[in-house]
C-alpha cells in the first residue's frame, strides 16, 4: 500500500516510518472471565497489533469500553493478556510474566522502566509532594540524599518546585498531574504511558499538561504511549494514533498518513468541515491539503482546465499534531459520474479527496502496511 | 467505707483496669492488623487472591467474635494455663481479652483497608512494587486515620471486656462495680466506679479521634473521595470515569 506524496512540509518532528519500534504488541487478546467456569466472558482486546516508534507520541483514541483501558495496562502487565506478546525497548515482557497472578522480580524491574499516569492521579494523600515522587526511588532502592535531590530536580522540570512540602489534597487538579508525571519519569524511563491523564482536568489545564507532556517528548526523547476519548488530545500533540472500536485498532498510522487516507475516520474527526449539498445534483468533495499542498493554487487551475464552476461550502487551515492541515469542502455541478475526472486531477495533485457519499478507495484498514 | 479506705482500693482497680486492656490491646493490634490485612489481599481480586485461605481466616474470625466474652474465657482456660500458668489473676485475663480482641480488630483493619483507592495500588505496582511494598508504602499509610479510629474502638470494647475479668479474680474497675457497688450495696462506689470508666473511656476516645483528624487534615480526604473529587466545579465529572471492564 502506498501513500500519495506528501511535499516536504517543515514540521520538525518527522517521524521515519521504520523508525525503531519501543512498544510493539501482537495479535494481544484480553477476554476477562475466561478463567471461570462460569459467568459471561468479555472480549476486552481482541487480536490488537500495535508499534510505537522511539521517540513518538502514540495516542490511541476511542469510546468508553473499547478496550483502551485495557490495552495500556496489559503493555506493563498489569493486566495479564490472555493471549499474544508484548515487547518493550526490545525486551518481552509476556515471556517475564512467570505463571502465578503475581509479578515476578525481572517483570517488576522492567516496569519500574515504564513510568505511568493515571486519569485520577493515584497520589498516595498520605506523603508530600516530594515523598510521592520518591516512591519509585524507594522502591529502586535508591540512597535518600540520591531521592531527594532526583525529586527536586523532577519538580523544578514540572515546574512544582515550591510545592515540595505541600500535600496532594492542596493541589489543584493539574498540579496533582504534574506531580504524577514528575514521579512517573523518577525511574528515567524511555517509555510514558498515559492513561487518560488530561480526563478529570478543564480544558485550559488539559492544554498545559499536555504541553508539558510534548515538552519531556521533545527534551527527553520519551516515547509516550497515551489513550484518550477526546480528539482534541491526538490533534494537540500526537503523532501518531490509532482508533479503537470494540477491542480492535480498525485504524492507525502516522498523523499525516491517516490525512492522506482516503476515507479515514481519525482524519475526518481529527479536523471536520461542515457544509450541506445545495442540490442533489451536485458533487460535494472533501480536500485535504498538507503542507505545500496547502499553496498550490489547484482549486482555480482545476476551475479554469475542466471550466467548472465550483463552490465551497467550508474550509479551515488548523494544526493538527503540529502538522499545517487544511481542508476544504467544495461542491461541483453534476453527479459524480460527470465528475470522475475534475475528481482524479485533484487525486493527482497529491492531495487527498473525499467525496461524500461514495465508498472510499480504501476501506477501514490499518493504514500501515 | 470511707475515703482512706476506698481511695488504694479504686487506684489499685484503676491500674489493674488499664495494665489488661494496655497489654491486650497491644496484642490485639500486633495480631489483628496482619490477619485483617490478610483478609483483604486474599479476598477475590485480591493481590493474593486465595479463596480457601480468605475463607478459612473469615470463618475463624466469625466464629471467634460471636463468642460471648465470659464463654470464651471459660473456654480458653487451658490455654490461658499453658501461655501464663495459672487461670486467675490479671496476667491471665489478659490472654482471653487479647485473644476475644484480635478478631474484633481484624473486621476493623479490613473495612479500613477496603476503603483504600484501588487506584494507589495499581500505580505503586506500576512502578515496580511487589506486594510487600503495597502494604508498607500504600495500605497501611493510607488507612492509618481509620485504623487509629479502629484502635480507638478496640480499646473502648476491651475497657468493656475488661469488667467481666473480676470472675477470674483480676480485679479492675468492673469488679469493684460488681463486688462492692452491687454485693455489698455500696452505691456511691458503684457510681464512682461508673464515673471513673466514663472518663476514662472520654480521655481515650477524645485521644484516638484528634490523633485520626490531624492525619485527615494532613491527608486530606480518604476513601470514596477520590470519586467525589471529580463533582468539584473546577474538575468536570467526565464520561468516561469508570474503567473498561
Amino acid at each position: 500500500m502506498t501513500f500519495p506524496s506528501v511535499p516536504g512540509h517543515t514540521h520538525a518532528h518527522v517521524l521515519d516510518s521504520d523508525g525503531n519500534p519501543v512498544i510493539t504488541t501482537s495479535g494481544l487478546t484480553k477476554i476477562y472471565g475466561a478463567d471461570r467456569s462460569r459467568g459471561r466472558e468479555v472480549t476486552a482486546l481482541d487480536g490488537v497489533d500495535l508499534h510505537v516508534r522511539e521517540g513518538e507520541v502514540y495516542g490511541v483514541i476511542g469510546q468508553s469500553g473499547a478496550g483502551k483501558s485495557s490495552l495500556i495496562r496489559c503493555v506493563n502487565l498489569l493486566e495479564r493478556p490472555t493471549a499474544g506478546t508484548v515487547t518493550v525497548a526490545g525486551q518481552d515482557l509476556t515471556a517475564l510474566a512467570g505463571r502465578g497472578p503475581r509479578a515476578g522480580k525481572e517483570l517488576r524491574q522492567a516496569r519500574s522502566r515504564i513510568g505511568m499516569v493515571f486519569q485520577h492521579f493515584n497520589l498516595l494523600s498520605s506523603r508530600t509532594v516530594q515523598d510521592n515522587v520518591e516512591l519509585p526511588l524507594e522502591i529502586l532502592g535508591r540512597s535518600g540524599k540520591e531521592r531527594s535531590r532526583k525529586a527536586f530536580e523532577l519538580l523544578d522540570l514540572v515546574g512544582l518546585a515550591d510545592k515540595a512540602k505541600a500535600y496532594p489534597a492542596q493541589l489543584s487538579g493539574g498540579q496533582k498531574q504534574r506531580v504524577g508525571i514528575a514521579r512517573a519519569l523518577a525511574g528515567d524511563p524511555k517509555v510514558l504511558l498515559s492513561d487518560e491523564a488530561t480526563s478529570a482536568l478543564d480544558p485550559e489545564t488539559t492544554r498545559s499538561v499536555l504541553q508539558l507532556l510534548r515538552d519531556l517528548n521533545r527534551q527527553l526523547g520519551l516515547t509516550v504511549l497515551l489513550i484518550t476519548h477526546e480528539m482534541d488530545v491526538v490533534k494537540s500533540i500526537c503523532d501518531s494514533a490509532a482508533l479503537m472500536e470494540q477491542g480492535r485498532i480498525v485504524e492507525s498510522g502516522t498523523v499525516s498518513e491517516l490525512l492522506a487516507t482516503p476515507g479515514s475516520e481519525l482524519a475526518s474527526a481529527l479536523f471536520p468541515v461542515g457544509g450541506e449539498a445545495t442540490d442533489a445534483d451536485r458533487t460535494v468533495v472533501d480536500v485535504t491539503f498538507q503542507g505545500e499542498a496547502a499553496t498550490q493554487p489547484v482549486i482555480s487551475q482545476l476551475s479554469r482546465t475542466y471550466n467548472i464552476d465550483i463552490s465551497i461550502l467550508g474550509a479551515a487551515i488548523d494544526t493538527v499534531g503540529g502538522l499545517q492541515v487544511g481542508r476544504m469542502r467544495i461542491e461541483l455541478p453534476g453527479r459524480y459520474e460527470d465528475n470522475v475526472v475534475p475528481i482524479g486531477f485533484l487525486r493527482e495533485q497529491g492531495l487527498r479527496i473525499d467525496v461524500l457519499g461514495q465508498e472510499p478507495v480504501l476501506l477501514k484498514e490499518g493504514a500501515r502496511p | 467505707m470511707t475515703w482512706s479506705e476506698t481511695q488504694p482500693l479504686l487506684s489499685q482497680a484503676c491500674w489493674d483496669t488499664l495494665y489488661m486492656v494496655g497489654w491486650s490491646t497491644l496484642i490485639a493490634v500486633v495480631g489483628g492488623l496482619p490477619l485483617g490485612i490478610l483478609l483483604v489481599l486474599t479476598d477475590r481480586g485480591g493481590l493474593l487472591q486465595n479463596v480457601f485461605a480468605n475463607r478459612v481466616i473469615g470463618q475463624i474470625v466469625n466464629v471467634a467474635r460471636s463468642m460471648p466474652f465470659i464463654i470464651l474465657m471459660v473456654a480458653l482456660m487451658t490455654f490461658t494455663r499453658w501461655i501464663t500458668g495459672t487461670t486467675i489473676g490479671r496476667e491471665a485475663a489478659i490472654v482471653p481479652l487479647a485473644i476475644g480482641a484480635i478478631p474484633f480488630f481484624a473486621r476493623l483493619v479490613e473495612t479500613a483497608v477496603r476503603e483504600v483507592d484501588g487506584g494507589l495500588v495499581e500505580a505503586v505496582q506500576s512502578m515496580g512494587g511487589n506486594t510487600w511494598t503495597v502494604v508498607r508504602k500504600v495500605l497501611v499509610p493510607e488507612s492509618l486515620p481509620s485504623l487509629i479510629s479502629s484502635t480507638t474502638t478496640t480499646i473502648v470494647a476491651l475497657i468493656g471486656y475488661s469488667a467481666m475479668a473480676g470472675t477470674v479474680g483480676a480485679g479492675g474497675l468492673g469488679d469493684i462495680a460488681i463486688r462492692y457497688g452491687y454485693q455489698r450495696f455500696e452505691t456511691e462506689l458503684m457510681w464512682i466506679t461508673v464515673a471513673i470508666l466514663a472518663v476514662v473511656i472520654s480521655v481515650i476516645q477524645f485521644a484516638g479521634d484528634y490523633a485520626a483528624r490531624s492525619l485527615h487534615r494532613r491527608g486530606g480526604r480518604f476513601g470514596a473521595a477520590p470519586r467525589l473529587r471529580l463533582l468539584k466545579p473546577e474538575e468536570p465529572p467526565t464520561a468516561d470515569v469508570g474503567k473498561v471492564a
